[in-house]
């Protein structure tokens, strides 16, 4: 039997998490001498009040929807990818590579040249941690991590040697006309009516929702997700079937590596147009609280990731309006990821008391929650 | 003694755990200086009943008396206080302590430890003349073998005042010829005015040592009978609520050609050999069942066989070579090898928990065009199989959406044999294919075993439980130590000669004292140990 009914896993939980680290960052812009209810407005209305600021918000849930599905795929497997920020800083030297050397006739070959490429180089970063987890158990946190510090050093390197630009700037050349992707002002904006005006937002973000689509059908359809779960839920049950640890782990982590890569076509291809110094600007992490909140769910990291876009681009606002500093916005947003993540189960154990007691006992309320849990 | 109080009275106890509820309403009495057992089916409550009583849980309605005295079990500290000591199945000690040690850790009189140990080893002394409780205070304990292990955890608690002892499954662990003597011990012990709570779910213990016995059901106490007044056969009714078929109905084998062959089969794990050069023969209609005390190497040559651990030697099905490492085996080609398998651990191996019956069905067969369209799995298949594997199989409920965790043990094995059987296998592997499973389901798995024997299939059984063994196979081969001891026709051995086998001694014929076979069984644990 099932502790609560699914809707309330899914949605009530995240739900009343959200509500309490909102409140609890409403204490902390109290306790500095500001109007919680007027940052509140300003966020909202920054982020989410108009096509630029959806545009900013959107721009940052695709670089979140990315890390996030590579941290659910490699959950799956009971893996903790936090690699995907080093991931998506080798995927943004594959798409600077690819921009920089190929000339491309339109952007779509642009694209998606750029986004396999994008892949491939977050997939071969995420090969190594994964090879030696499967084949001399060195544990994949550790190695990930690592791997993140060799990424920094190594775009270092590369920003300031072979891959510079003339100036000043630690930074590639501007990428050929040809490889700019349509961004959303391009997309929806006539002259009469102009639309995300200088928002960063672009067509990355469907690529970002096929991926969600693509990982939805990966884990939960097909054969390699199945077997990508049950080596998740219990190694020895994998075993006892048939399904090679080494060759799941191998195929996790080079998926998991290949969405974090893809990352780049975002904020590389479609924002930057040439290659900087930490380029990822943190994303890769941010994914980890998407996909805890998101519950590994390619939906839930959908909606995360859109949440922890508007808490960036509301944060930016913020700071830029009210005498609120830029560090307090990182305070809501550690908030947020405390509650909705680490403190998941400070919420999950009452409200399944209070679902046990409702379930016990025999009213007609009952009926409608186990109509929902048959699914 | 009629008139006197009950060592142990119980009145209404009811405790739940969420929506399950454990114990309703439960009542009963122990009379002090008897052996009183508690038999009922997994599930059936009895642990939390003597967790409750011990201080684990505390119950939500109740309450309990000792000797007369009504008493607040808030913790284990009362529970002791109160005389109540308890040998857990899974024993409770510092492997690398001695016995002295492990007894006084807790119950140390002061900061000292030598005083402590001095009046220890006194009373040990005391303790051992009095109940036949003889173990040398200075082993270490992870040098003796398990049935010493458990008298260790009985004077843990005699040392600790206990008069009243509570022993949870006490013989899954031990050898035939260990049971007995644990239940001289017991015996001793209620002749001494002690009163022990033995809880099992085997009903020949239950006849052998018991004064009195209380059948739980579904968290309901059914009934408390005298023992001398009932028969096993009405017990497992009070148990499962039905009439029950104890012995399995099967005609004599007729044995076809070899299916599986093994030779000269080796395991070995860090350096510890734990198979060491079996060979046997399985012909095609016919269950040869192995026997063994848990951890005598059965387990990995289910394994071997099932194709996830690696050996030396050879093994053939149908005359063709299984390969024993590197590339071939694994256990996907097993399967295509027409090898099926009902693994010992259904929970961490047989079935993923996590998952819904529906995609339990096809696990270990998932790749096969059965279950998969090309890449993608074919879900309406696998839940359309699921139902029909449910109802020829009865599991309850039958509701393939449910997760395989919610399911009863009984249930949950049904849906792993009902997947391996129903593959069409030439052979069968099976390890303790009842262990945690109710009375009902495991006359319906043994009737199918021996089905599928009866449609020419080999079987090999693996189970540590000797009426299994005795009542299903044709042939048994009893493993001790990584070697196969010897082969009996199972229509003319028995409980005593198996028993023998099982301790390491082959020459059945010589009278063997009981201090022979314990020191056996002890050399052999400790050689173990040092090799690991």
């Amino acid at each position: 039997m099932q502790k609560m009914p699914q809707w309330a896993d899914v949605l009530l939980i995240p739900l009343v998490s959200l509500i309490l680290a909102a409140f609890f960052s409403a204490v902390v812009i109290l306790a500095i001498g500001e109007n919680p209810w007027e940052a509140l407005k300003i966020m909202v209305e920054g982020a989410l009040g108009s096509t630029y600021g959806w545009g900013y918000t959107l721009y940052y849930a695709t670089n979140f929807i990315f890390t996030g599905l590579a941290v659910a795929v490699a959950n799956h497997a009971k893996m903790f990818n936090i690699g995907g920020e080093g991931q998506a800083v080798m995927g943004g030297l594959g798409v600077a590579l690819v921009c920089l050397y190929i000339p491309f006739p339109h952007w779509t070959l642009a694209l998606l040249a750029a986004a396999a490429t994008a892949a491939v180089f977050g997939a071969a970063w995420a090969a190594i941690p994964a090879l030696l987890q499967a084949k001399r158990g060195s544990h994949i946190v550790i190695t990930t991590i690592m791997f993140n510090f060799i990424a920094a050093s190594l775009l270092n390197y590369f920003l300031i040697g072979p891959l510079k630009a003339d100036g000043m700037e630690p930074a590639t050349a501007r990428f050929p006309e040809a490889a700019r992707l349509p961004t959303f002002q391009d997309m929806f904006s006539s002259p009469d009516n102009p639309l995300f005006r200088g928002a960063p937002a672009n067509v990355a973000f469907f690529v970002a929702i096929l991926a969600c689509i693509a990982v939805w059908l990966l884990i939960w359809r097909s054969r390699l997700g199945y077997e990508i779960r049950s080596f998740g839920w219990s190694e020895p049950a994998a075993r006892y079937a048939g399904i090679s640890p080494v060759r799941i782990i191998m195929l996790t982590m080079l998926i998991s590596g290949g969405l974090a890569g893809m990352m780049a076509i975002n904020n590389v291809m479609g924002e930057a147009e040439r290659l900087v110094l930490n380029s990822a600007e943190g994303a890769g992490f941010i994914g980890i609280a998407v996909a805890l909140m998101g519950r590994s769910h390619p939906l839930g990291v959908f909606l995360a990731a859109v949440l922890f876009g508007f808490l960036y681009q509301g944060g930016a606002e913020l700071s830029l309006w009210t005498g609120i500093p830029r560090d307090m916005v990182v305070v809501i947003q550690a908030l947020v990821i405390l509650f909705t993540g680490a403190l998941d189960n400070m919420v999950r154990m009452p409200l399944e008391r209070v679902f046990s007691t409702l379930r016990r006992a025999p009213k007609p309320d009952s009926k409608s929650t186990t109509a929902r849990t048959a699914e | 003694m009629a008139d006197a109080a009950p060592a142990i009275e119980l009145k209404g106890i009811s405790k739940s755990f969420g929506p399950v509820q454990a114990n309703k309403d439960i009542s009963f009495k122990v009379m002090p200086g008897t052996i009183h057992g508690i038999i009922g089916e997994n599930g059936a409550g009895k642990s939390t009943l003597m967790s409750i009583l011990y201080g684990f849980y505390k119950a939500d309605a109740g309450e309990i008396t000792i000797h007369g005295t009504p008493i607040d079990i808030t913790d284990s500290q009362t529970a002791i206080r109160a005389g109540i000591g308890m040998v857990f199945q899974h024993f409770k000690l510092v492997p690398n302590f001695t016995v002295l040690e492990n007894v006084v850790l807790g119950a140390e009189d002061s900061g000292l430890l030598r005083p402590s140990l001095a009046r220890a080893r006194r009373e040990l002394k005391a303790l051992a003349e009095e109940y036949e409780l003889n173990v040398d205070p200075d082993a270490v304990v992870e040098d003796i073998g398990v049935g010493m292990q458990q008298r260790v955890e009985i004077l843990k608690a005699l040392y600790r005042q206990a008069d009243i002892l509570i022993l949870d499954e006490p013989t899954g662990v031990l050898t035939p010829a260990e049971a007995d003597h644990l239940f001289r011990i017991l015996g001793n012990l209620k002749d001494q005015g002690k009163t022990v709570i033995l809880i099992t779910h085997k009903l020949r213990e239950i006849m052998e040592a018991t004064d009195a016995v209380s059948v739980m059901r579904r968290g309901e106490m059914i009934e408390t009978v005298t023992t001398a007044g009932t028969n096993p056969t009405e017990l497992a009714e009070l148990m499962v609520g039905r009439t029950v078929l104890l012995q399995v109905d099967k005609t004599p084998a007729t044995p076809g050609a070899p299916v599986l062959q093994v030779s000269d089969l080796k395991v070995e794990h860090d350096g510890v050999a734990r198979v060491k050069g079996v060979s046997f023969e399985v012909r095609a209609g016919e269950i040869l069942g192995i026997a063994g005390v848990a951890g005598n190497g059965q387990s990995e040559l289910l394994e071997v066989l099932g194709g996830y651990r690696p050996a030396t030697g050879r093994a053939t099905v149908n005359g063709v070579d299984l390969p024993l490492s590197g590339r071939g085996a694994d256990g996907r080609s097993r399967r295509d090898a027409g090898i099926a398998h009902v693994p010992e651990d259904r929970q961490s191996e047989g079935l993923v928990m996590e998952f819904a019956a529906w995609e339990n069905v096809g696990f270990g067969y998932h790749h096969t065009d059965r279950y998969s369209r090309g890449t993608l799995m074919d879900h309406a298949a696998l839940k359309a199989d699921c139902a029909a594997k449910m109802e020829r199989f009865d599991v309850r409920p039958p509701n393939p959406n449910l997760l395989a965790k919610n399911f009863s043990g009984g249930n949950q094995q049904k849906i792993v044999v009902a997947r391996e059987m129903e593959c069409d296998p030439d052979l069968l592997l099976v390890g303790q294919p009842t262990r945690g499973v109710d009375i009902g389901a495991i006359e319906f798995i043994h009737q199918q075993i021996v089905a599928l024997r009866d449609a020419g299939k080999a079987v090999l059984l693996v189970s540590v439980e000797l009426d299994e063994i005795l009542s299903l196979s044709d042939r048994v081969a009893v493993m001790f130590d990584g070697r196969i001891m010897g082969e009996r026709q199972a229509s003319e051995t028995n409980e005593r000669e198996l028993g023998l086998l099982m301790a390491g001694i082959t020459d059945t014929d010589a009278p063997h004292s009981e201090a022979e076979i314990e020191a056996n069984l002890a050399r052999r644990s400790a050689s173990a140990e040092k090799e690991a």
